[in-house]
């Protein structure tokens, strides 16, 4: 088992690969009641071309299987998971993003059996036609709530408009008709596939004791038997670099406009220390731009175009990345137009060290805040991960960022080719 | 072993301290609660004045001045916000800034964070008969936004409606936001004079959790915050419920494709009840779990729907069901959803369903002082209801609630309104 201390942070990080491939994370957090397991595969809504394990052939899968598999994944023949979470004290969810497929618990007491369920469900699938049948009802449902949900429709509209062919544009539960198609073989090839231990990562984060615990994953991991581990191959087609679309606008029942605007990152493919500092270059550099202290969220603010559901993220995976600003506005158009201004005249003027200076303090603190938390260590590690990226470094490539790297940054993501908007806009009763 | 002592209770001038000591976080997290009942003519006033009281003070007189403080700060957390609970309408100021330990440079970020919230209650941007303008101007249609933003989410303004149409008559049927038609009525003057009589009146608790010295946090703190003496009459006059002959049927129509279902219960039992730990434990086995009836029976087996759930208003009294379907499964869901509280009341609940709802209660209480607010919050509610209960006491109620006990509430609960969100013409 390896072991590496963060001196300032205080914290110990414990962890060992075990012999079938599986990456396991211990992090102790005394005083905590608490503890938290996140069992995570590298596998999401956008995996849905690839060559099935012991086969020859690519295969396409319909829209929303990844996430349709994690419904399904708590239903065992005698009935579900979750019963038998709650009946050792335990919550249990899971969440399926663009990338990754991660299933969890939290409790306070009866740890490892706890941590037995968590990794005997995920690792023993079962399915029929009939639960896989009855599954739909229920995840059209799920569909249906988010089609009336204001937010995410601008949310995925902005990316539908930046993509040509990525499927990265497809939302991650599909629709009602392709959820239609799934078969309960379908399930069992994409769980073939993605499911090996080889393609995931099991963390855990509490009052724990490292040795006790990884003694335990050891083995329940030696009593069962894999495949060897294959490299998977995923397809994607090429995707131009400019966004698809420059525009839509959606009509929905709400009072309030709503406009997002992305851009498209052009070049992805970075990995380790390089996306780390790409990412939080791109943080720091959204801060400064709109963050709440700049002067262009006041004038923004001032001017009635933004309120406080006003934000802006940064999303970088493999081979897709974009930014998003947006939020509630009077006038989606207007909020647009200025944004798109007010990156020009950045770019024109450059950039100010000593603000950068103070932003970066702020980061550094609200990361350590963010350390308070045992849900968002474990996913944030999980995905830095995926993406041989270190958390804990966060705090020290803060310090190398310099003002150059975010005019560098600045010129290369905020362009008018890869920039697309999406508005929501009340239906005139 | 990591040192966290139950909360020393002080009581000051004007205000009460609650010291929570613990090493467990990398921060100290500062919560002001101001607490007032519900009053018709004050609320929207009251709610844009917690908006007001983070835009500005004396010393940083607009929220680029704030932000940039909180930035050089290490990204302190700073905010304001006004809820209900119960028959109280309440504005918190909530603070969380990094430990100082864990810094580099060793900043005093802990006097410097009293002093802002000092400043922040005490003096905000004001000349003396009125806020600054230009503040209240924008804060005032931030507040019409956020009050629209419920109807454009459709679970907040199925569940406000609910509420609305439950309590017609009744202090709790107002929404804690106000009445977005009131907001351009009141001028920066009205704010301040209200502002004035929130300090001289309302009851102020202001609690510290982090890794402090409790002696020398009172000094500051007492130093610092100078509100004088109040008596302040908080005590909303006793409403009786308005009981309905029969239950209440609403729908109401818009372009949605997903209907929303809401239904109200009342009880008697409130959070001061000794009753309270098996209410709570009868609305877990009913819909506040994954195993819970409702969960089971509406999801799983029936597919009607992703999500089925109840909720408690501690103290109100109030379950408040809420689930998402197909307009065409209306009188499906709400059949079953009877059945599950007849279910209930009858006492159809198996030992598994019992104990496994205790551990998750049990669970739950114990997380929750894993995370700062939530234990200021426990903490807060424990205090609005008069009961002041340890999270030992907590979990000893839980585990001690019996069968019996469980259909002795179930027998106090009654249905009052139901509430559907369908879509036009449907």
């Amino acid at each position: 088992m390896e072991q590496v201390h963060f001196d300032l942070l205080k914290e110990t990080l414990y962890s060992e690969t075990l012999d079938n491939g599986l990456q396991v994370y211990i992090l102790p957090k005394q005083g905590f009641n608490k503890t938290y397991a996140t069992f995570t595969t590298k596998y999401g809504s956008i995996h849905n071309h690839f060559t099935p394990l012991g086969a020859d052939e690519p295969i396409k899968v319909p829209d929303g299987i990844a996430h349709f598999l994690e419904h399904k994944l708590f239903e065992k023949e005698d009935g579900d998971v979750f019963q038998d979470f709650s009946k050792q004290g335990a919550s249990a969810n899971a969440f399926t993003s663009f990338t990754r497929t991660a299933y969890l618990f939290s409790s306070t007491s009866n740890v490892e059996k706890n941590l037995q369920t968590l990794i005997d469900f995920v690792q023993e699938p079962y399915f029929t036609e009939e639960t896989v049948e009855k599954e739909k009802g229920i995840i059209e449902q799920e569909i249906e709530m988010y089609d009336d949900n204001a937010d995410w429709r601008v949310y995925f509209g902005t990316i539908e408009n930046m993509f040509h062919h990525h499927p990265v544009k497809i939302d991650i539960a599909g629709t009602a008709k392709s959820i239609a198609k799934i078969t309960k073989d379908d399930l069992y090839t994409c769980y073939e596939t993605f499911y090996h231990p080889s393609n995931m990562l099991l963390f855990i984060v509490g009052n724990v004791e490292p040795e006790e615990i990884m003694t335990f994953v050891r083995e329940n991991q030696a009593q069962k038997e894999f495949a060897p581990p294959e490299k998977i191959e995923r397809f994607f087609e090429d995707e131009p670099q400019e966004a698809a679309k420059k525009k839509s606008v959606i009509k929905m029942t709400v009072q309030t406009p709503k406009c997002m605007i992305g851009f498209k990152q052009a070049n992805t493919g970075r990995f380790g220390d390089e996306r780390l500092k790409y990412e939080l270059g791109m943080n720091l550099l959204l801060d400064y731009l709109f963050g709440q202290s700049s002067d262009n969220y006041e004038e923004l603010y001032s001017e009635g175009l933004i309120d406080q559901s006003f934000s802006f993220d940064y999303t970088e995976e493999d081979d897709f990345g974009f930014s998003l600003i947006g939020g509630d506005t009077s006038d989606p158009d207007r909020l647009t137009q200025r944004i798109m201004e007010m990156i020009e005249a950045v770019k024109s003027k450059g950039i100010d060290g000593a603000t950068i200076d103070r932003l970066k303090k702020k980061k550094i603190g609200s990361f350590l805040r963010s350390m308070n938390s045992p849900e968002y260590i474990a996913n944030q590690f999980t995905r830095f991960q995926f993406g041989e990226m270190n958390l804990f470094k966060v705090g020290e490539m803060y310090d190398q960022i310099s003002k150059e790297d975010l005019e560098t940054i600045l010129k290369d993501h905020f362009t008018e080719k890869s920039s697309t908007s999406c508005q929501i806009r009340p239906k005139s009763v | 072993m990591p040192k966290t002592t139950d909360p020393r209770v002080i009581p000051l001038n004007g205000y009460t301290l609650h010291l929570i000591e613990t090493d467990k976080y990398k921060t100290t997290t500062f919560s002001i609660q101001i607490k007032r009942k519900i009053e018709e003519e004050n609320v929207t006033k009251r709610a844009l004045l917690s908006q007001v009281l983070k835009s500005g003070t004396k010393s940083y007189p607009s929220s680029v001045h704030i932000h940039r403080l909180l930035e050089d700060m290490y990204g302190a957390g700073f905010v304001t916000s006004v809820g209900k609970k119960g028959p109280y309408q309440i504005i918190t100021i909530r603070m969380d800034v990094s430990n100082e330990k864990f810094l580099l440079d060793q900043t005093p970020l802990l006097d410097q964070s009293l002093s802002f919230l000092a400043e922040v209650l005490q003096n905000p941007l004001n000349d003396g008969t009125r806020f600054d303008e230009k503040n209240v101007r924008k804060e005032k249609r931030v507040l019409k936004q956020k009050i629209q933003s419920i109807y454009d989410d459709k679970m907040r303004y199925a569940n406000k409606r609910l509420i609305e149409e439950m309590f017609k008559g009744e202090r709790f049927a107002i929404h804690a936001y106000g009445q977005e038609e009131e907001v351009d009525t009141i001028t920066a003057e009205d704010l301040y004079t209200y502002y004035q009589d929130v300090i001289k009146n309302d009851e102020i608790d202001f609690y510290i959790v982090g890794d402090i010295n409790g002696d020398e946090m009172l000094k500051s703190v007492e130093s610092k915050f100078n509100l004088g003496d109040r008596s302040h009459d908080n005590q909303p006059d006793a409403e009786a419920p308005v009981r309905k002959e029969k239950e209440n049927i609403i729908f109401d129509e818009q372009d949605v494709k997903q209907g929303k279902l809401h239904m109200g219960y009342r009880t008697s039992i409130t959070y001061a009840d000794p009753k309270y730990y098996a209410m709570q434990v009868f609305n877990g086995i009913f819909g506040g779990f994954s195993h819970s009836k409702l969960f089971i029976n509406v999801r799983e087996k029936a597919s009607l729907a992703y999500y089925a759930v109840s909720r408690m208003e501690s103290h109100i009294g109030a379950i408040f069901v809420m689930s998402g379907i197909e307009f065409k499964n209306y009188e499906k869901a709400v059949t079953i959803i009877r059945e599950q509280m007849d279910k209930m009341k009858s006492g159809d609940i198996t030992t598994g369903e019992l104990e496994q709802t205790k551990e998750m209660l049990r669970n739950q209480i114990l997380e929750s002082v894993d995370n700062p607010n939530s234990w200021v919050d426990l903490l807060y509610h424990s205090k609005l209801s008069g009961v002041e209960r340890t999270i030992e006491e907590w979990i000893e109620g839980i585990m001690a609630v019996t069968m019996d006990d469980i259909i002795e509430v179930a027998g106090t609960v009654t249905l009052d309104t139901i509430y559907f969100l369908k879509g036009e013409g449907q």
